[in-house]
């Protein structure tokens, strides 16, 4: 759009013919090698954690996948990742039982139930609780909200206390335990998923969404036959990358939940462990050896991630208008 | 009245009656909300319970019930399951608020008072963290400015060439394979990241701990983020305003350069801030790399640094108590501020600027 490209153009043909192939070509293969660097970026690092892992796993002495211990510095070291894996998926579990259906709802609300005036801004206040950082969300989780949460322990206790998972063994000890981390998590994920499925309830045809009203549906009927139908794979991929989010969340885990290398179904008692917090507590003193153990389990959550956000995607390219997954 | 009736209500009205349906008044949700909280305080104030986290549900519970049993009696099945759909979603949204606004307002309210400008202006060097209230997060801040700085250095070029490859030349399956990878690489937990750059940079190559190696990670978690964000602003772009500059004769390249970048510089711009705001609030990977010194040091590329997270956890988990809880706060604040404020003005930008159809 410059002054100077059409004179010249035309004066100096041949030349810049020749210039223009070679800036092409220098140009294209940067963009390329910049989209093969990342490709490059994931294969190390998936790459250089099997290797540190393979040189950990030949002297674990205990069973990496039963072990609940982790004590790789010890004089016999033994590791793994039982209690790990079980904190990881109990609390993601809980955090998606919490945060799907309010995330479904409050999608609905902005795409298709507050005021128009509200929705708006109250779009934009969602996408600000996703910017918030997570030690902020840890800090005030075990400030506010594991005090707040005491009464509601005890109450669970008390009441529902014969189903087991909700029996606390013994009573009065804060609730920094895996239900409170998965009430946390349900409110830092909540915002992922919200934005992606207000998104694709967005985009649902304006026609059905009339005529499902027009043959006399209510609201909620609506809803239920033209809305929900159409945004079910949105729902699931969202949700799915929120569960990525919640398996990998390091910080506000490390700063909520009392951790130790107990397996317990009660999950009102404070203990258990998840990956990523594992290796943020245990990374500080830890030895050659025990650094290398938590790679080992820092492959094992990278491959867990990968499968459940590459799912995710899968589901959300079989529909290509859900592009605005960006979040 | 009984279900019965309403079951009927469904066929067609009955000969001498109204026409519509009856319908509860325009006030009756509110009213019933109302009613509800204060029953649902009234009962928790009565029954002595501990938390206020129980009055609430108690009151959303009570709003639910009520309300769907006053409009099953007086419209009918269908409109109170419709009303009871309605209700559950204004519970889910109010859901959202709440805890909203008791971080904002609790971080606001513990940490204003640490705020000074002693805080914004002191390290922590020579202070007994546990003894005394000084010290301050100005080596913090400084650590944070640069390792960020230098991780958008990294991460916004490679990101923005690869945004470029994927929408003006991806074609086949190297363009098919970076757009999943990409996609999946935004999952990537940062302590994952955190970990790889560890292996390769400071165990395989031997460098030491310092805010560089903090950066490299913090660039990791930033790419995919940019890449996103560029690629949906750079398909914005009209294919019109390509075809005139190609008809023009000139060059791709110069067409990527100067049509189709600067059509779509405000997206981009408000793209690549908030991959940074994201970025600036990782704690993991600086934990892990950047190994948090006490006193102030400007130089990224030597010896520990300090970073806001990282001073938030330190002053959490080491000191544990008074002192260090305020002084966390303070950075809280700080750091939340930082954070939105950079939110606010990408959206700003976003808004102002972006090509028809964006956001």
């Amino acid at each position: 759009m410059t002054s100077s490209s059409p004179a010249d153009a035309r004066g100096r043909t041949p030349r810049r013919r020749g210039d223009s192939r070679r800036g092409d070509a220098v140009f294209f293969n940067l963009s390329r090698g910049a989209g093969i660097l990342l490709l490059v970026i994931m294969a190390a690092i998936a790459g250089f954690l099997t290797y540190r892992s393979a040189l950990a796993l030949g002297k674990n002495e205990g069973n990496f996948f039963t072990t609940f211990e982790w004590t790789p510095d010890a004089a016999k070291p033994v590791f793994g990742i039982a209690v790990l894996t079980f904190g990881t998926l109990v609390s993601a579990l809980i955090a998606m039982a919490i945060a799907v259906p309010v995330a479904v709802g409050i999608a609905l609300f902005i795409s298709h139930y507050a005021p128009r005036r509200i929705a708006q801004p109250f779009a934009y206040l969602v996408d600000l609780l996703a910017a918030v950082p997570s030690i902020v969300y840890g800090l005030w989780g075990v400030l506010f909200l594991v005090p707040h949460m005491d009464g509601l322990t005890s109450w669970m206790d008390q009441y529902l206390g014969w189903t087991y998972i909700f029996d606390q063994s013994s009573a009065g000890v804060p609730p920094r335990n895996l239900f409170t981390v998965g009430i946390l998590l349900a409110i830092m994920v909540l915002p992922i998923i919200t934005a992606v499925t207000r998104e694709v309830f967005r985009q649902v045809p304006r026609m059905h969404e009339e005529a499902a009203l027009a043959l006399g549906a209510t609201r909620w009927e609506m809803i239920r036959t033209a809305v929900l139908p159409f945004g079910r794979p949105g729902i699931i991929s969202a949700s799915m990358l929120g569960l990525g989010r919640a398996l990998g969340e390091t910080i506000a885990v490390a700063t909520v939940l009392s951790t130790n290398s107990k397996l317990t179904l009660h999950l009102l008692d404070p203990g258990g462990g998840t990956f990523a917090e594992n290796i943020a507590l245990k990374f500080n003193e830890a030895q050659p050896l025990g650094r290398d153990a938590l790679m080992a389990s820092g492959l094992v959550l990278f491959v867990i991630t990968l499968l459940v956000n590459g799912a995710a995607r899968v589901i959300i390219a079989r529909r290509k208008e859900y592009s605005g997954a960006a979040a | 009245m009984s279900t019965v009736t309403t079951v009927t209500d469904a066929t067609p009205p009955q000969l001498g009656h109204r026409l519509t349906a009856a319908r509860l008044p325009r006030w009756a949700p509110g009213g019933i909300a109302l009613a509800s909280i204060a029953l649902g305080c009234g009962i928790g104030a009565v029954a002595g319970l501990a938390s206020h986290l129980q009055w609430g549900l108690l009151s959303a519970l009570l709003f639910l019930a009520v309300g769907y049993a006053v409009s099953a009696s007086v419209e009918g099945r269908r409109q109170a399951k419709d009303r009871f759909a309605t209700s559950l979603v204004w519970v889910a949204f109010i859901c959202a608020v709440v805890p909203l606004v008791s971080l904002t307002f609790y971080t606001v309210q513990q940490g204003i008072g640490a705020i000074s400008p002693e805080f914004l202006t002191h390290s922590m060097k020579g202070v007994v963290a546990t003894l005394s209230p000084d010290g301050g997060i100005y080596h913090a801040i400084i650590g944070t400015v640069e390792q960020v700085l230098l991780a958008t250095l990294i991460a916004a070029p490679i990101g923005l060439l690869t945004a470029v490859y994927l929408v003006e030349y991806g074609r086949g399956r190297l363009a098919k394979a970076v757009t999943f990878f990409v996609d999946v690489m935004t999952g990537v937990p940062s302590v994952v990241a955190g970990l790889f750059i560890l292996s390769l940079w400071n165990i395989l190559l031997g460098f030491q701990y310092s805010g560089f190696s903090g950066s490299l990670a913090l660039a990791i978690l930033m790419m995919p983020v940019v890449v996103r964000s560029t690629e949906e602003m750079l398909k914005l772009v009209p294919n019109e305003l390509r075809e005139a500059s190609y008809a023009l004769g000139v060059p791709r390249w110069k067409t990527i350069l100067r049509i189709v970048l600067p059509t779509a510089i405000g997206g981009i711009t408000t793209g690549v801030m908030l991959a940074v705001a994201r970025i600036t609030g990782e704690t993991a990977p600086v934990m892990m790399l950047v190994f948090g010194a006490d006193f102030i040091n400007g130089d990224p590329f030597n010896g520990p640094q300090q970073s806001l997270p990282l001073y938030i956890w330190q002053q959490y988990s080491q000191v544990n108590n008074e002192f260090g809880y305020s002084r966390a706060w303070g950075a809280a604040l700080v750091l939340i501020a930082f954070v939105m404020g950079l939110n606010l003005i990408a959206r700003g930008i976003a808004r102002w600027r972006s090509p028809k159809g964006g956001r």
